[in-house]
């Protein structure tokens, strides 16, 4: 580390490095990374030897090389589909220039391009499906925690409630929210989609128990000390609340929040195969149902995709947890 | 009974434990003045932080007392202004927001912004912290964070400060330093003073009263020493003073003969075990010399 620090520290050179510089900082990205591709390299190479000797009433099982080839027509169809979109849109506006042209009082209809969603769009309906679902939850969970954390009697009446509902599996919460949405939205000019609303609020109750039990645990294990200084001064409790509880709990909460975030993005795309909402979820369903032989390198690009994000999500939850946390120095995995 | 500022009248404490309770303290009467300056010394394990903190409200006395100029303690507040043993700073907050918190809650409607800001900062510099105003607590000494929770009580003009072993940490300069600065901020101030303290030397320095403590369970007063030394008081001078010294045997005559610390005597039996560990030691070097 000291070397690498020296590399930077060098500000007199000409250029940036020496070529012996060079080297030395290669061969440390070369240490950083080797690890990593080696065990990569493996398992492409597993992989694809396991692939081959599989054959399912779908035709081969992907490889890595089909699934390359998937994600690569994957990303044809969405840039077809947008050049149709802008094509439909051109149309229309020639279209309509012409009528108001003619007739300057002439009623022109704009329509919205209706499209097949691509993979794409299905990614973002997707982010956008379960950020509202954890959204719901933190807003709920985590005051919810603090009570808990404050009050022992708000502890020992909602515990138990959360111990038994925390084991649920989405799966069984999805019919009674697919009902309870049913009777319970009913609107001419709907803002959401039933299955939108149905998949965020599946998420949102598998998202709760994690923040709720790590905010708890966090409030209960403050500093007595500290504690005694707000009671010597008397701090009002919202004060209290957020001079003392809420920067004691933050690393607690994140915490919450990770494995929150973490759960509601596995339990969405059950939802979403279930529920039909056009996401990443019904992706996978629909390629199922399609049964073609290219089906399965699909869901393979799919699965990777879902993993890929699942990664990113959490590593987004970190970067605004360095941003927040007050304790720099601490080692955030 | 006397009409005194502060009445430590009759405390006693249990604690609950899993078989029988606990009874850390026992009739503890103290009465003290207005802008005396007390210190409690005992062996460790006493009582003494139990006494302040039941002094600050933050425990309850199971009988007797405390009352501060006529009215009955019964919780925490800003007018007994706590030094904690382990400063208490908030992680999040730099040293003047810490004291800022203090400074707001006592003074919002007395003073104004501006007022506060120089008051603040003020504070601060008879700490000798204000050139670290900005900094967050994990980046300071220990001995520095001790300095400004004593700066944050000092800010707050309490009726009563308590400080539990509040020089502890420090190093023998910063402490003679926050010595001297506590003794010219008192003359100045006139507060009311219960300090804790492990050092006898401070405890006769700085005290017009030291209160012995017995060893627990069930700790009480022991004896009250009155410490008749003039004022201002020099460290130099005194060094060599024939009344301070004698002040300072009264107190080790109770601490070391009267009052037996337990633990001192286990430690003792460990170092008369030392000397046959050594010679064991020589005994494998000359033998590994010889191989
Ligand atoms: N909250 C508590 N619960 C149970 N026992 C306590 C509590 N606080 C202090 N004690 C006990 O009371 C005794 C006195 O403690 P303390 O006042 O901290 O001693 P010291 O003189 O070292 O400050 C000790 O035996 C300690 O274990
Ligand atoms: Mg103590």
């Amino acid at each position: 580390m000291t070397e690498i620090a020296a590399i930077f520290r060098n500000e007199q050179g000409k250029s940036l490095f020496t070529p012996s510089q060079l080297i030395l900082l290669l061969r440390h990205l070369g240490k950083a990374l080797a690890l990593p591709l080696a065990g990569i390299v493996i398992f492409l190479m597993l992989w694809q030897g396991v692939a081959n000797s599989i054959i399912t009433s779908l035709g081969q099982f992907p490889g890595p090389v089909q699934v390359w080839e998937q994600s690569k027509s994957l990303v044809a169809e969405h840039q077809r589909e947008r050049q149709k979109e802008v094509a439909f849109y051109q149309r229309q506006e020639d279209r309509n220039a012409k009528k108001l042209a003619k007739d300057p009082n002439a009623d022109v209809k704009i329509r919205p391009y209706t499209g097949k969603a691509t993979f794409f769009d299905q990614i973002l309906t997707s982010l956008y499906t379960v950020s509202f679902g954890f959204l719901v939850a933190s807003i709920i969970a985590i005051p919810l925690g603090i009570a808990c954390g404050l009050s022992e009697k708000v502890y020992q009446s909602i515990n138990p409630i959360i111990q038994t509902f925390k084991p649920v599996s989405p799966l069984a919460w999805l019919p009674l929210v697919t009902m309870l949405v049913s009777a319970l939205y009913v609107s001419d000019d709907p803002m959401f989609e039933k299955s939108f609303l149905t998949s965020a609020f599946t998420v949102t109750l598998c998202c709760l128990w994690p923040t709720v039990i790590n905010t708890t645990v966090g409030v209960t294990s403050i500093d007595r000390d500290l504690i005694n200084v707000s009671r010597v001064l008397q701090l009002p409790s919202l004060v209290h609340v957020r001079t003392i509880v809420i920067p004691s709990a933050i690393p607690m909460i994140f915490t919450g929040l990770r494995l929150s975030l973490a759960t509601g993005w596995m339990v969405l795309i059950a939802a979403e195969m279930l529920a039909q909402n056009p996401g990443l979820g019904k992706f996978i369903w629909d390629e199922f149902q399609n049964g073609s032989s290219e089906s399965l390198g699909r869901i393979m690009v799919a699965v990777l995709a879902i993993g890929l994000i699942g990664f990113s999500l959490d590593r987004l939850m970190l970067a605004v947890q360095r941003r927040i946390t007050w304790d720099k120095q601490a080692i955030l995995r | 009974m006397k009409n005194s500022y502060l009445e430590i009248s009759h405390v006693g404490i249990e604690f609950p434990t899993d078989d029988k309770p606990f009874r850390a303290l026992q009739a503890v009467d103290i009465s003290i003045d207005k802008g005396e300056f007390i210190s409690l010394i005992g062996h460790s394990g006493c009582g003494k932080s139990t006494v302040l903190n039941i002094v600050a409200g933050l425990y309850e006395a199971t009988e007797g007392g405390v009352i501060l100029e006529g009215k009955e303690v019964d919780k925490p507040g800003p007018d007994r202004a706590v030094v904690f043993q382990n400063h208490a700073l908030l992680p999040w907050l730099t040293v003047y927001q810490n004291v800022e918190l203090a400074v707001k809650r006592v003074f919002k409607k007395t003073k104004s912004k501006a007022e506060m800001h120089d008051w603040i900062e003020h504070n601060l510099s008879l700490v000798h912290m204000d050139h670290a105003l900005h900094k967050l607590p994990g980046e300071i000494s220990g001995g520095m964070k001790q300095r400004v929770g004593i700066a944050r009580c000092l800010a707050m003009q309490p009726k009563v400060l308590l400080m539990d072993e509040p020089f502890g940490a420090l190093d023998a300069l910063t402490r003679a330093h926050l010595q001297d600065s506590l003794m010219e901020i008192q003359t100045n101030l006139g507060n009311t003073v219960i300090m804790i303290t492990h050092d006898v030397d401070e405890a006769v320095l700085l005290s017009d009263r030291i209160v012995m403590m017995t060893n627990g369970p069930a700790a009480t007063v022991g004896e009250i020493l009155e410490v008749k030394l003039a004022r201002p008081r020099d460290r130099l001078a005194l060094a060599e003073d024939a009344e301070f010294i004698h002040y300072r045997q009264q107190v080790l005559r109770f601490l070391y003969e009267k009052q037996k610390n337990p633990a001192a005597e286990k430690e003792a039996k460990t170092e008369a075990e030392l000397p046959t560990k050594a010679t064991l030691d020589s005994d494998t070097t000359a033998k590994s010399e010889a191989a």
